[in-house]
């Protein structure tokens, strides 16, 4: 578990890859070039990346609309997450999904659901998949706050404990859903105590802006599942700098509010503890962020070059089996 | 060949298809311990077990959103709703889940999940309990939609479900599980989305499936004593819908009847008239009748659910109005 100097300038450039990634999508979106609801990841982006970066390749990952960073974690292209925000062919779901429903199989991440909490009762059959199968994965699925109040959440974790499946519930609780604080629309405030009623074990992890500290409670949890107890709730603090989506005018918090989290970014907390920790220097640092700078606008140049699906082949997925 | 009941042929289909491939398994309420609420699954959990006969808790959306989670890792689960009426809980899983997962991602995951129900009224269970919405859920690509008029049918239209690639919905009736018939012997398929004219005659044409299929039988009788042949055409699908048989025969009998038990506001009668006006206008040699459920939540009352529920007198009435 314990990271060389070449893992950590890794993880470090994949959290700055997402927010450069996410910045300049916003500025897409603002040109018009980007469809839809764009939901940013900018202030988490240290929970999907100490998640991925501690999970086996066996594990499956399924999360919720606010995808980017899963997608760039586990190694889709900034090419192919940019190419699909355009709607573009060459888009990691071929222009079919946009912003909320990016997937990459093969890597095992299972996307982006869009329906808020519908994916809790999915992310339970895949790992009844794996029980069934006796493979050692386990199913690590994300959701905000706001989706433990929907019966979907209730149906998904309650049958995990019955079946004894082996999946992480992972609430990212960035302290809103939309416009609504948690304290408005949850009975109870600390989230994770939800699991108590299903005995289902769980804890709660106050500095989810830390990416070291991410990393521990995940691996820990990952570990108990996979030594055969079942499910595990774990409820990571976080706070997302940017509204809820592009065109959200806050009104529902003070920038104050804002302001004093975006002291705890996580990019600048990993910052300063690669730096003081010696494990590399800023120069080091800072010649990631050029490189992803770079990588950020050949993406973009191939994503606008890149031509949209074509007409005739509207009804190319429709169907999986082919007559 | 054997003459069985429907609730043979479909425990047949569901148990042939269990032990031939091993990623075939059951879940639902009461399918385990119970047997089955109609008896369908009754000894499957001696024989096959608790990995394979899952009992599940009262949660239509986990059930089938395991089932979808499940099916797209490669188990192929038949998921089973209780009755139509409880689908409703667990529409976002059927309607906005299951059929939308292969084209959203572009063609990387699929569904091939069956989720088993039944539905249809006749049996005295109140507006809530008595539903035929067969029409609601066919109205959306992507899910398949097959409701079985025959005991063969239901065997061998089950068994393609299952060997399906998509999720599809498979609607019984619930009144008609002690209603016997022919059944090939062996292993075979009913492929999904193929009409079949299960009565041959030249008066007028009869579209219809599932029980209006029974009501249809019986009225052809009674026609026929009249000197009256009907001839008449089983959906079998409603979606993938092939109108093909239904359109030859109309072109030769220039008249035609749609019996459904559903609602005719917005149903598969609307639908089938309407194709068969679009395709041949010109062969019409009479207004298209359609007999249906009076638009009415279906009472309590034997009596009066009998009136709003349609008659073999009431498609007997429609074909000589129409002739
Ligand atoms: C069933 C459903 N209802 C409403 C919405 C609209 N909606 C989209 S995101 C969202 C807020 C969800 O908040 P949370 O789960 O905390 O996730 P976060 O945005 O904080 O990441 C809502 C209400 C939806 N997508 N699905």
């Amino acid at each position: 578990m314990a990271l060389k100097k070449k893992d950590h300038l890794e993880l470090y450039r994949q959290m700055v890859l997402i927010r450069r990634v996410e910045e300049r999508s916003a500025e897409l979106y603002q040109a018009g070039k980007i469809g839809g609801f764009l939901h940013l990841y900018i202030g988490q982006e240290a929970v999907s990346t100490g998640i991925v970066s501690v999970r086996q390749p066996q594990d499956r990952i399924i999360t919720a609309y606010r995808d980017h960073g899963v997608a760039l974690n586990v190694g889709i292209s900034a090419k192919a997450v940019i190419a699909e925000l355009l709607g573009k062919e060459t888009g990691v779901s071929k222009g079919r999904g946009g912003s909320m429903h990016m997937a990459d199989v093969e890597k095992n991440f299972w996307g982006g659901h869009a329906i808020v909490g519908a994916h809790l009762p999915i992310a339970a059959g895949m790992a009844l998949g794996d029980q069934y199968e006796g493979r050692d994965g386990v199913t690590i699925c994300m959701f905000g706050d706001g989706a433990t109040n929907i019966g979907f959440f209730h149906e998904g974790v309650n049958l995990s404990k019955v079946w004894n499946l082996p999946v992480l519930w992972l609430c990212e609780n960035n302290q809103y859903g939309m416009g609504t604080a948690v304290d408005r629309a949850s009975a109870v405030e600390q989230i994770h105590m939800k699991a108590e009623g299903y005995g289902i074990p769980h804890s709660r992890l106050e500095d989810g802006m830390d990416i070291m500290k991410v990393r521990e409670v995940v691996g820990a949890a990952l570990d108990h599942i996979r030594s055969g107890k079942g499910p595990y709730f774990l409820e990571v603090m976080t706070y997302r700098f940017q509204g809820h989506s592009m065109g959200d005018p806050q009104r529902y918090r003070e920038k104050d509010e804002v302001t004093k989290w975006e002291k705890s970014d996580p990019i600048g907390i990993y910052h300063r503890y690669i730096v003081g920790e010696k494990i590399a220097t800023k120069a080091d640092l800072d010649k990631i962020e050029e490189a992803v700078e770079a990588e950020v606008n050949e993406a973009i140049e191939f994503a606008e070059a890149s031509p949209d699906p074509g007409f005739d082949t509207l009804y190319d997925y429709m169907y999986a089996s082919k007559e | 060949m054997a003459i069985i009941t429907m609730r043979q042929a479909i425990s047949d289909a569901l148990w042939e298809e269990m032990e031939r491939d091993p990623k075939v398994f059951i879940m639902g309420q009461e399918v385990g311990v119970w047997g089955g609420t109609y008896a369908v699954t009754k000894g499957f959990l001696d024989h096959f077990g608790e990995k394979r006969v899952k009992d599940t808790p009262i949660a239509e959306s986990a059930i089938v959103g395991a089932g979808i989670g499940a099916a797209m890792v490669g188990l192929r689960p038949v998921s089973e709703i209780m009755t139509i009426n409880f689908a409703f809980v667990a529409m976002d899983h059927i309607v906005n889940e299951a059929p939308k997962m292969h084209t959203m991602f572009g063609g990387q995951m699929s569904v091939p999940l069956v989720i088993r129900t039944a539905g249809g009224g006749g049996r005295q269970l109140g507006a809530t309990h008595s539903q035929t919405p067969d029409a609601v859920f066919a109205h959306f690509p992507g899910l398949k939609v097959v409701s079985p008029g025959t005991p063969a049918d239901a065997k061998g239209l089950l068994k393609a479900a299952i060997r399906d690639n998509d999720p599809v919905l498979f609607i019984e009736h619930a009144a008609m599980y002690q209603i016997r018939g022919e059944v090939p012997e062996g292993d075979y398929t009913t492929p999904i989305g193929v009409s079949k004219v299960q009565r041959e005659g030249d008066a007028v044409t009869i579209v219809t499936y599932c029980k209006g299929l029974q009501l249809s039988m019986a009225a052809a009788e009674q026609l026929s004593q009249e000197g009256i042949e009907v001839e008449i055409v089983d959906l079998r699908s409603l979606r993938p819908l092939d109108m093909g048989p239904a359109l030859a025969s109309f072109k030769k009998t220039n008249r035609a009847v749609i019996v459904e038990e559903g609602w005719p506001s917005y149903g598969v009668g609307a639908e089938v008239a309407t194709r068969l006006y679009e395709a041949a206008f010109d062969y019409a040699d009479a207004p298209i009748k359609r007999v249906a459920q009076k638009e009415v939540p279906l009472p309590y009352n034997a009596a009066l659910e009998q009136f709003a529920l349609p008659q073999v007198d009431d498609v007997v009435a429609a074909v000589k109005e129409v002739l």
